[in-house]
C-alpha cells in the first residue's frame, strides 16, 4: 500500500513545476512548431479520453449518464459557461434516475 | 492602477470562479472518498495543485493503488497544458517581475485564471492573480473537502447526480473550441472512440485508466502535431 501524502506530494511538486518552469525560465516565444502544436492539441484530447466513456459508468445507470453526456455537448455547444453545463448536467442526471424508478 | 486596485479587481473577477470551482470541487472530494482520501487529505491535495483533470487522474491512480512513477508521468501529461498557457503568461508579465512573484503566479495557473488574464489589457500586474487566487484557492480546496465529507452524508441519487458535474466542466472547456475549430472536433471524436475500444477491448482494457490517458494523450496528440501543425500563434 502506497503512501497517501507521498502521492499528494508528487502531485503537487509535478503540477508545479510545469507551471513554476515556463514563468521564471522562458522569456521567449517556443518556437519549435510541433512541440506548440503538441501542446495546444493535450487539452483537448486528454479531456476527451478522461470524459468518454468514463461519464457512462459514474452514474447509477447507463441511461442518466448518456444524457448527461448528450445535454452537456449541447449546452456546451451553445455557450453555456462552464458553471451551468457542469450543474445542468448534474440537474439532468438527478431527474433521470427519478424518472427511471417511477417507470 | 497601484497594486492595491488590481488586487480588488482579482478578487471580484475571481468570485465567480471561486463559486464555480467549490461545485465542481466537491464533485472531484467525491472522487477523492471513493479513492479512499480523508477530508483533510482532499482539502491539501486540491489545495496545492488547483487542477480540475490533474486532480481527478491522481484519485483514479491512487484508487488503483498505482505506482509513484504512474503517479508523476500522468500529472505531467494531464497538466502539460498548464506549460504552454505559464510560457504564454510569462509573455504577459512586465520582463522586470521578480522570480518571487512568478512563483506565486506559477502557483495557481488554471484554465480559468489563465483565461482572465490573458484579458488584462497591456501588462498582467502579479496582484490581479493574487486577488483572483485569495478566492479561487479556498473555493477550489473546500469544495472538495465538502465533497468527501458531505458524499457520505448525500443520498445516492445526489451523488450519483454530482458525480458528472466534472465532466460537465470538461465538456464545457473542449466543446467551445471543437465548435470552431474543426481539427479539434476530430480530435475530440477520435480520443473519445479509442478511449471507448481502449476501454472495451480485450487485452487493452487491462490497461488501467490512468495509463490508458496517458498514452492516449501522447500518441493522439503527437499524432495530430505532426498532421496538423499549429501554423500561427496558438495562444488564446
Amino acid at each position: 500500500m502506497n503512501n497517501i501524502y507521498v502521492y499528494i506530494f508528487i502531485m503537487f511538486a509535478v503540477t508545479y513545476l510545469i507551471r513554476l518552469l515556463p514563468l521564471t525560465l522562458i522569456r521567449k516565444k517556443i518556437t519549435n512548431k510541433t512541440l506548440r502544436s503538441f501542446l495546444f492539441y493535450v487539452p483537448y484530447v486528454t479531456l476527451s479520453v478522461m470524459t468518454f466513456p468514463a461519464i457512462l459508468e459514474a452514474t447509477n445507470s447507463f441511461w442518466s449518464g448518456l444524457l448527461a453526456l448528450v445535454s452537456g455537448i449541447a449546452l456546451a455547444y451553445f455557450g453555456v459557461s462552464l458553471f451551468g453545463v457542469a450543474v445542468c448536467s448534474c440537474a439532468v442526471v438527478f431527474i433521470t434516475e427519478l424518472i427511471i424508478k417511477y417507470i | 492602477m497601484n497594486n492595491s486596485k488590481w488586487y480588488k479587481k482579482g478578487i471580484i473577477d475571481g468570485i465567480p470562479i471561486a463559486l464555480g470551482y467549490f461545485a465542481v470541487s466537491f464533485t472531484l472530494g467525491i472522487v477523492a472518498a471513493k479513492a479512499g482520501l480523508t477530508a483533510f487529505q482532499a482539502l491539501i491535495a486540491t489545495g496545492l495543485t488547483n487542477a480540475s483533470a490533474g486532480g481527478y487522474a491522481g484519485f483514479e491512480i491512487i484508487a488503483e493503488g498505482g505506482g509513484y512513477i504512474a503517479m508523476a508521468v500522468s500529472q505531467l501529461i494531464v497538466n502539460a497544458r498548464y506549460l504552454l498557457m505559464s510560457a504564454s503568461l510569462s509573455q504577459k508579465l512586465a520582463p522586470d517581475t521578480s522570480v518571487l512573484n512568478r512563483a506565486l503566479v506559477a502557483f495557481d495557473v488554471t484554465d480559468e485564471i489563465f483565461g482572465i488574464s490573458i484579458a488584462v489589457n497591456g501588462r498582467l500586474n502579479p496582484f490581479y492573480n493574487y486577488g483572483a487566487m485569495t478566492v479561487a484557492i479556498p473555493g477550489w480546496a473546500l469544495g472538495a473537502f465538502f465533497g468527501v465529507i458531505m458524499g457520505d452524508i448525500l443520498p445516492g441519487s445526489l451523488v450519483s447526480a454530482l458525480s458528472v458535474g466534472l465532466y460537465g466542466m470538461f465538456l464545457a472547456i473542449i466543446i467551445p473550441p471543437a465548435r470552431k475549430n474543426r481539427v479539434i472536433a476530430f480530435l475530440v471524436t477520435v480520443s473519445m472512440i479509442l478511449s471507448f475500444a481502449f476501454s472495451k477491448l480485450p487485452l487493452l482494457s487491462e490497461i488501467s485508466s490512468g495509463v490508458r490517458v496517458i498514452i492516449l494523450t501522447v500518441a493522439i496528440s503527437f499524432a495530430a502535431a505532426i498532421l496538423f501543425p499549429i501554423e500561427e500563434e496558438a495562444d488564446e
